[in-house]
């Protein structure tokens, strides 16, 4: 187990608790510190978020409750709180309760192997990475439920939407976080941020793996349903996405979810690719502990702002687009990425070189991708310009047939 | 060991009891006025036609063998990129390794060149 559940059970044992006791106790209180922290967390998420996009739209956002607006989400809660719960007639029953619960279930269960400093993290699992991409799947199935419980026509199609999205964006996340298991041989979040401790703890990953960190960004931003991937909320196709047909508090848990899921994903990224809690100074007796903590919460943040950044400037992808953007460039740049740093780690060379190489192979995937990328742009661009030329198909808005 | 799975079994626990309480509390705090026209299905307004569950399409079903198919490799390399670096984990084994994702992507191509991969 972890250090706190040392410290803890040797305070309680010291105090003259029985074992068996203590070690409830300590689980206890572990589990409740999860369990609180993550709803706060949200609250703060909500705050940020509508302020952030606020600014980049050129307005004030919330600022009537408390100061700069900070009880806003508060306030809201109580709000959705004294909401009707609104029970569709026509709804499946199971399917449309149970979705909204399942949802926060899978969300909060992610938070128990994520680190916060040396010896400060809920269990650190020797399968911790795999633990991530399997629970990721929830959320996903309670989308489908919510889309499909609702019986509602634009819940299902954004359900259906969920399903292809979702499944597909999985892999490359997967693979991804693949590059990083396989250079760094752990899937334990706290080995993973030990061994990016080098160079003053700035040895982090993202300068060894910028492809993989990259992928790993996109295929996290279509994961926790964000801009440019929100195709399955899309609100001028789908008046709001699987959850048409929630209101009050079970709204409220999909709104919860989603923020969480997102605030999950910047985590790992930061952990994975950020080095966690290493950094400048984290060594040093005393004010170490605090200065780690604070470097994870910083990049954990700073990963979630600019998630944020991307939601507030990009347009939304079309769903032919998101998809063949997964499938042809994403899934095989990925595969070839971890076929490259699985032949170099193999050849008997010096760790610096295996290093270099792998920097290499990163850039190459990069390039690569974002040349395939801007192809794609350009190629849209001329079917665009087309369709709106006066002798095309004017008022249809249809782009020309190829 | 069975300590860390207990700690992430209460937590099961309480990520249950978490959004299942503060649904209840909603339904006990908020109003309840039920009306036919108010809990009927929410189209924009407009009165519903037809049944709503129909068939998935075909393409789901293509996108969800496909990910299958990915998905249990990348059960496959978990392991794999675990045993990296051992000394009995060599070059044979690692060409066995390429082989097994060549013939994924091989899969790939197919499917990419049978038009799988386009979404109409």
């Amino acid at each position: 187990m972890a250090e706190w559940y040392q410290v803890l059970m040797t305070a309680l044992v010291g105090a003259g608790v029985p074992e068996w006791i203590a070690t409830a106790i300590a689980l206890l209180v572990g589990v409740t510190a999860i369990g609180l922290v993550a709803p706060l967390i949200a609250l703060i998420l909500v705050w940020l978020l509508r302020k952030v996009i606020s600014r980049i739209q050129d307005r004030i956002g919330p600022n009537r409750v408390g100061r700069f607006g900070l009880l806003q989400t508060i306030a809201d809660i109580v709000k959705l709180l004294s909401k009707e719960g609104i029970n569709p007639s026509r709804a499946d029953f199971m399917a449309y309760n149970l979705a909204p619960i399942l949802s926060v279930f899978g969300v909060l269960l992610l938070f128990a192997v994520v680190p916060v400093t040396r010896g400060l993290i809920g269990v650190d699992i020797n399968v911790g990475v795999l633990y991530i991409v399997a629970l990721g799947s929830i959320g996903i199935m309670a989308a489908l439920m919510a889309g499909w419980g609702s019986n509602n026509k634009y819940a299902l199609l954004s359900g259906f939407r969920v399903v292809a999205q979702l499944l597909s964006y999985e892999i490359p996340l997967v693979l991804s976080m693949l590059a990083v298991v396989l250079y760094a041989g752990t899937m334990r979040f706290g080995e993973l941020a030990e061994q990016q401790g080098n160079f003053l703890g700035l040895g982090w990953y993202v300068f060894l793996m910028p492809g993989a960190a990259l992928i790993f960004f996109v295929c996290a931003l279509a994961e926790s349903e964000q801009t440019p991937f929100d195709l399955l909320e899309a609100e001028s196709e789908l008046i709001a996405g699987f959850h048409i047909e929630y209101s009050g508090m079970r709204f409220a848990m999909f709104f919860l979810a989603q923020f969480l899921g997102g605030f999950v994903f910047a985590w790992v990224g930061a952990a994975m690719f950020l080095g966690g809690w290493q950094g400048p100074g984290v060594d040093l007796p005393g004010i170490g502990g605090f200065l780690a903590a604070g470097y994870m919460m910083i990049k954990t943040f700073a990963i979630y702002l600019l998630m944020i950044w991307v939601r507030g400037t990009f347009p939304r992808l079309r769903v032919d687009q998101m998809m063949s953007f997964c499938w042809k460039i994403l899934v095989p740049l990925t595969v070839g990425l971890i076929s490259w740093q699985m032949v170099v780690q193999v050849l008997d060379l010096p760790t610096p070189v295996i290093a270099v190489l792998v920097l290499v192979g990163n850039l190459l995937v990069m390039g690569i991708g974002l040349y395939a990328v801007g192809r794609a742009i350009r190629q849209e661009g001329f079917r665009t310009k087309r369709a709106f030329t006066p002798d095309s198909l004017i008022g249809t808005m249809q782009p020309v047939a190829e | 060991m069975l300590l860390k799975y207990a700690f992430i079994f209460i937590l099961s626990g309480f990520a249950l009891v978490l959004p299942l309480v503060s649904i209840v509390a909603g339904a006990i705090l908020g109003p309840r006025k039920p009306d036919p026209v108010k809990n009927d299905i929410y189209e924009s307004g407009l009165n519903t036609i037809g049944d709503t569950w129909i068939q998935f399409r075909a393409q789901f079903y293509l996108i969800g063998l496909v990910f299958l198919v990915f998905d249990l490799e990348v059960v496959f390399l978990y392991p794999i990129a675990m045993a990296y670096g051992r000394p009995e984990f060599g070059m044979a084994a690692v060409l066995v390794t390429l082989l097994f994702m060549a013939l994924l992507i091989v899969g790939l191509v197919y499917d990419w060149r049978k038009g799988g991969l386009e979404w109409q």
